[in-house]
């Protein structure tokens, strides 16, 4: 049996992650950090540049208001998923995300996403809510702007190839989260006085119907092992729109097509699971 | 269907102390084999083949083994991947060969600005993000009423 080291990181906001959510967490926690005197830090089972979610690149943005063009409103975009989703929705955190998403996609833009315009220099549309984009390293992009947002300042810290495996109690207070290196001999403690988490949702719910070699071939990464889910019940965090599923049989339409720019037009994700602590 | 290493490629990245697959694959699949000096995937089942390993690699050692209904035997879809752009060689079983040139950033590497150039306003009290009203493009964030 390996001898474990442990070690112990102190911070003031722990951001457990490093997807699409935990990147864009992290771009705006180093500003206030900043301003404040605070400290973050990040942790990524993987390697931030091609982890979670989006680790391959996506062919289209899958949610734009368009607001500042007068295109939808807040309301059109509730309407939509609360159709979409026959009424079991949360509207009040469906707002919430649509009011800050245009604002989002346009940060995107400037850290260097290659957005598609038509001639007029207005964004091209898939769909009412989906814009294109030449997205192959679009997480790469995102990723960047977090690394430099938390290390260029000093306020951040980042830790790949941790695997969260629960949190941290202090009485019923999230008090940070353990997890161990999947390189190295050592164990983690974080010890923080907030915890955001975005590890992801869970694949393999259910038995997918390839098998062998196909196992793989699910919409959502084989990674996400439902560590959000578990850490957030075993932290006592309220959940919240945990009965939207997604079960596709649509990943035929991944990976080689993505050389033609066309695919992944999945109609987002209307609302993410959230919890709080 | 999972990415596979072709051992004739592969210099297990002799150089460096572990190999660029095993530092890019976002589940953790690929080892190296220090005998042998080559890299393997490990569990086949588990490869969502987001085509990391193979964009990475520096000898091109990596491949995709592809879905026989819109690859089948014979062809090949390969990236190669600059700082700039992805090329696509697309490879048809009759020995047709198309190439599809994307950008994938108009940023130069390593300098996308958290900030993006807008203008911070409010505060920790306010429900405007940092970059917020002046990346949205509106004079203000909408409000959610209580």
């Amino acid at each position: 049996m390996a001898e474990f080291e442990t070690v112990v990181v102190e911070t003031d906001l722990l951001i457990l992650g490093g997807g699409m959510a935990a990147c864009g967490a992290a771009v705006e926690a180093a500003h206030w950090a900043l301003q404040n005197g605070l400290k973050v830090a990040l942790v990524d089972k993987a390697a931030m540049d091609r982890s979670g979610a989006v680790a391959m690149g996506l062919s289209a943005i899958n949610q734009y208001v368009g607001l500042k063009d007068g295109a939808n409103t807040i309301q059109d975009y509730v309407d939509y998923v609360r159709n979409d989703l026959m009424g079991i929705t949360r509207e009040d955190l469906v707002a919430n995300i649509a009011r800050h998403v245009d604002s989002t996609v346009h940060l995107f833009e400037k850290w260097g996403l290659p957005i598609w315009k038509d001639e007029k220099g207005a964004y091209v549309h898939e769909g009412r809510w989906q814009l294109m984009i030449n997205g192959e390293s679009y997480k790469v992009v995102v990723a960047e702007a977090a690394k430099n947002a938390l290390l260029q300042t000093g306020v951040g810290q980042i830790f790949e190839r941790v695997f969260i495996v629960g949190p941290l109690m202090d009485g019923e207070r999230c008090a940070g989260a353990v997890g161990f290196s999947v390189r190295e001999n050592k164990f983690y403690v974080f010890k923080s006085k907030a915890t955001l988490v975005a590890m992801g949702g869970a694949v393999h719910v259910f038995k997918p119907r390839s098998s062998g070699e196909g196992m793989g071939r699910a919409w959502y990464p084989p990674w996400n092992s439902g560590s959000s889910a578990y850490f957030t019940l075993k932290a006592g965090a309220e959940m919240t729109c945990q009965e939207v599923r997604f079960i596709r049989c649509a990943s035929r339409m991944r990976t080689d097509l993505w050389a033609r720019g066309s695919c992944c037009s999945s109609r987002g994700r209307p609302t993410p699971p959230a919890a709080t602590t | 269907m999972p990415s596979y290493v072709n051992p004739e490629k592969c210099d297990g990245c002799k150089a460096l102390d572990k190999t660029a697959c095993q530092h890019i694959c976002p589940n953790d699949l690929m080892v190296l084999d220090k005998d042998k000096m080559k890299a393997y995937n490990r569990d086949v089942t588990m490869c969502w083949e987001c085509y990391n390993c193979v964009k990475i690699c520096p000898t091109q050692a990596v491949e995709v083994r592809s879905y026989a209904d819109f690859v089948p035997l014979g062809a090949s879809a390969t990236p190669m991947r600059s700082t700039d752009t992805i090329l696509w060689t697309v490879k048809f079983r009759n020995g047709t060969i198309k190439r599809f040139k994307f950008p994938i950033r108009t940023t130069p590497e390593g300098k996308a600005v958290p900030d993006g150039g807008f203008e911070s306003n409010g505060g920790l009290d306010s429900p405007l993000l940092f970059t917020e009203p002046a990346s949205i493009g509106m004079d203000d964030v909408f409000r959610l009423k209580n």
